[in-house]
């Protein structure tokens, strides 16, 4: 699975996480700013899920017999920062964002089993 | 989400006024039952996966995976529905939970051969950052101070 465009992801992520402790620490609520960054990051892992797609279509195999478990970290991946976005949207409090930066965070661990996953780390 | 507390905001159920039923998920209950619906859809789809295709490798790691998956599916329920019985019921699931890690985390421990896969309650969650071991500890606190934020007036 294309790694720099992993490690891009994942950098992106953790440079969300840490923006959106950094407003839960000053107990600001989630920005404008920090949406747009969320749509930034969802569109990287967009890409990666139409890349991961077309790869899987081109008759790429992660290594092992691993293919559904690849998939479901594939959509995971994806749906992470929507959904976090989502439950963030109607908490007015620092706890909007420290939910965010919960999800940024889990996204860049997921981008790391992704990587294991097709290169043969175990399932 | 919204629509959902609507509906949880009008059935009957022991004590409530509208406030204590939304408290459970609102302000810190916010990352705290994100962070129980993340465990719940890991969990479960880790437990799905390895009994569907390899139950007979660790069957008892992965019985607990999935019985772990769970407990963290009812707790999930339990902080979105709020409410006093859910509230009570979420106590009860928080104790099991924090129960299962210990006990599961010693036993793996002592005994790492009964485990040769590792669950999320192994070494203590040790894998998953200690956050099984946490969120127990901060759930029950949440539950039992009600969930209820000192803004909402109460009277």
């Amino acid at each position: 699975m294309l790694t720099p465009l992993t490690i891009a992801v994942a950098a992106a992520a953790v440079l969300l996480g840490v923006w959106c402790a950094v407003a839960a620490l000053r107990d600001q609520s989630a920005k404008d700013w920090h949406y747009a960054a969320m749509a930034v990051v969802t569109l990287l892992t967009v890409v990666q899920l139409v890349v991961g797609i077309v790869m899987l279509a081109g008759g790429d195999r992660p290594a092992g017999d691993s293919t559904a478990v690849f998939v479901s970290y594939l959509v995971s991946v994806t749906a992470c920062v929507p959904v976090v976005g989502m439950v963030a949207l109607g908490e007015r409090s620092r706890w909007g964002p420290a939910t965010v930066a919960a999800g940024a965070f889990l996204l860049a661990i997921l981008e790391l089993r992704l990587h294991d996953v097709w290169g043969g780390g175990v399932g | 989400m919204g629509a959902l507390a609507e509906v949880s905001a009008t059935d009957g159920g022991a004590g409530g006024r509208p406030a204590d039923r939304h408290g459970l998920r609102s302000g810190p209950g916010r990352l705290l039952v994100t962070l129980y619906a993340i465990f719940t859809v890991g969990a479960a789809s880790r437990s799905l996966y390895q009994l569907s295709t390899r139950f007979d490798e660790a069957p008892l790691a992965y019985l607990l995976s999935a019985g772990a998956a769970l407990v963290y599916a009812l707790i999930t329920v339990v902080l979105v529905r709020g409410g006093e019985r859910a509230r009570r019921l979420g106590l009860a699931a928080c104790a099991v939970e924090l129960a299962g890690v210990l006990v599961v985390g010693t036993w793996t421990v002592l005994d790492p051969s009964a485990f040769p896969d590792s669950t999320v309650w192994s070494t203590y969650g040790m894998g998953y950052l200690f956050l099984p071991l946490v969120l127990p500890v901060v759930g029950l606190f949440w539950l039992r101070a009600g969930g209820a934020r000192p803004a909402v007036p109460r009277d």
